[in-house]
């Protein structure tokens, strides 16, 4: 118990820092994610092609390399920015992946009948798919998005490894304070608990108000 | 195409040079991205002899493909006792007998919900297990719980007809499982079980960071060697197409599965699926 109550900084600053990364990473891979599958239910085969690759490269990439690319490959490249940077980017884009395909499976659970109404009102393409089907798909989508952002969240101790401060790196400082090492992960346990509880109950809360028996 | 094409009309001629000009504009814009990064990996001196030269020896082939043997190794254990936890685990949740039923809901949970580099660091720090041992154990309770409920979802997804019928004929609840259900959810579940596995598959480079000697590992060995110029770039080249193939082989053949049981007459009344519980 003292090693929470004597190293609550610490604790708290580990928090912190998974809190920003699942936020940072889940804001950039919902924007990133959205968009990607509009370019794959495009009329324009060029943007349903790059749709296409982004997916699958992503999902086929193991997090940890996409990490050692991202972390220690682009400084070699020039490109010099904090490390939390990097590691949002990195969450982010492989995050996007799957965010995108729940996407894409939700826009097809949107009745056909939706979106040819709204074509013969004289919607284009982008009015039909950001006014009418979006947001009847946000409905269906919200559970599966909800999984995979707790599923982000989990993924951000990676970036511990890294040097970014989260959680799962406080175990190294607290391990040379010569603290309990199984007391110290419980916390720890205790802490990525909170996090994915949360927005557990964000997204049940989000489900109970949007979505709709169909 | 068919429920997407809803989002749009049959391009008529003026449409389709509006389209012609967006697939241009992308085209462009993705060149233009390529050019430029292949401009920057030039610059900065990355398909350098130096920095290429350390894959010409045998000594860092061998590195390399013992990497990848190790990858495989962990990934092939991992696998097979995933499979036997799931399938315990599935059995408990599906038992009659309530503790059996709750204990197992309460690990299957618990494993879950954690963070699976959580416990491995827990197993390889704080149990002090050997590398390979603590990527093992730590994959085998994040995926066997996975494929536990995989297995649990699958078995409930048979038709209530199909038990039913068996008790009728008199079966015991072993034999309505290990003859009429199981068969009929194993056909029903396999790509997503095969799907579970790529996930596992990412993961056993996890091991990296606890010094496994995997195949990222090997890499990192000749990344940050001075006298190769630091190589970070050509090994990610390298690295990342095995990495990507072996997974990309794994899905496209859930994905076969998916398409041929979907139309094998054995399946009939069971959605075949390669979607997953949490498939990240």
């Amino acid at each position: 118990m003292n090693v929470l109550t004597q190293n609550f900084s610490l604790y708290g600053k580990g928090l912190w820092g998974t809190v920003q990364l699942t936020l940072l990473a889940g804001a950039l891979a919902l924007a990133v994610g959205v968009l990607i599958a509009g370019f794959r239910v495009s009329p324009v085969k060029a943007l349903r092609v790059f749709g296409t690759a982004w997916v699958t490269v992503l999902r086929n990439t193991p997090l940890t390399l996409l990490f050692f690319a991202v972390l220690l490959g682009l400084p070699r490249f020039g490109v010099v920015l904090p490390f939390m940077v990097f590691a949002v980017l990195a969450l982010g884009a492989y995050t996007s992946a799957f965010v995108c395909e729940a996407v894409r499976a939700g826009i097809n659970t949107v009745p056909l009948g939706q979106g040819e109404a709204a074509r013969s009102l004289g919607m284009s393409f982008t009015q039909t798919l950001s006014l009418v089907v979006l947001p009847q798909a946000a409905r269906s989508v919200i559970p599966p998005i909800g999984s995979t952002l707790i599923a982000l969240a989990k993924n951000s101790a990676i970036a511990g490894s890294f040097s970014v401060d989260e959680l799962l790196g406080t175990y190294k400082p607290l391990n040379e304070l010569g603290y309990s090492i199984v007391w110290t992960f419980v916390w720890i346990a205790v802490g990525y608990l909170i996090v994915t509880l949360s927005l557990a109950g964000v997204f049940a809360l989000l489900e109970r108000k949007l979505g709709v028996a169909r | 195409m068919t429920a997407s094409s809803a989002l749009y009309d049959i391009p008529g001629p003026r449409a389709l040079a509006r389209h012609r000009l967006y697939a241009w504009i992308t085209s462009a814009v993705l060149a233009l991205l390529v050019a430029f990064v292949v401009y920057k990996l030039v610059d900065t001196g990355q398909f350098s002899a130096v920095k290429w030269r350390p894959f010409t020896y045998e000594g860092i082939q061998r590195l390399l493909l013992k990497g990848l043997a190790n990858t495989l190794r962990a990934f092939g254990w991992a696998a097979l006792a995933s499979l036997v936890f799931g399938v315990v685990f599935a059995a408990g949740r599906l038992s009659d007998h309530r503790v059996l039923r709750w204990a197992s809901t309460l690990v299957v949970e618990f494993f879950r919900a954690m963070p699976l580099l959580v416990m491995i660091f827990f197993i390889f720090i704080a149990l002090k297990l050997d590398p390979l041992l603590a990527l093992i154990i730590g994959l085998t309770l994040y995926n066997g719980s996975v494929l536990a409920e995989v297995f649990r979802a699958g078995v409930n997804a048979v038709p209530r007809g199909q038990r039913e019928a068996a008790y009728a004929l008199g079966m015991r609840k072993t034999q309505v499982m290990t003859y009429v259900l199981v068969p009929q959810a194993a056909r029903a579940m396999l790509p997503a079980i095969i799907s579970q596995l790529v996930v596992a598959l990412k993961d056993t480079s996890l091991g990296y960071l606890i010094t496994y000697q995997e195949f990222l590992y090997s890499g990192k060995l000749i990344a940050t060697n001075l006298d190769y110029d630091l190589p970070f770039i050509p090994v990610v080249m390298v690295i990342a197409p095995v990495y990507i193939g072996m997974c990309m082989l794994l899905s496209w053949s859930a994905n076969r599965i998916a398409r041929h049981e979907r139309r094998s007459p054995r399946t009939k009344g069971t959605e075949v699926t390669t979607q997953l519980p949490d498939e990240i």
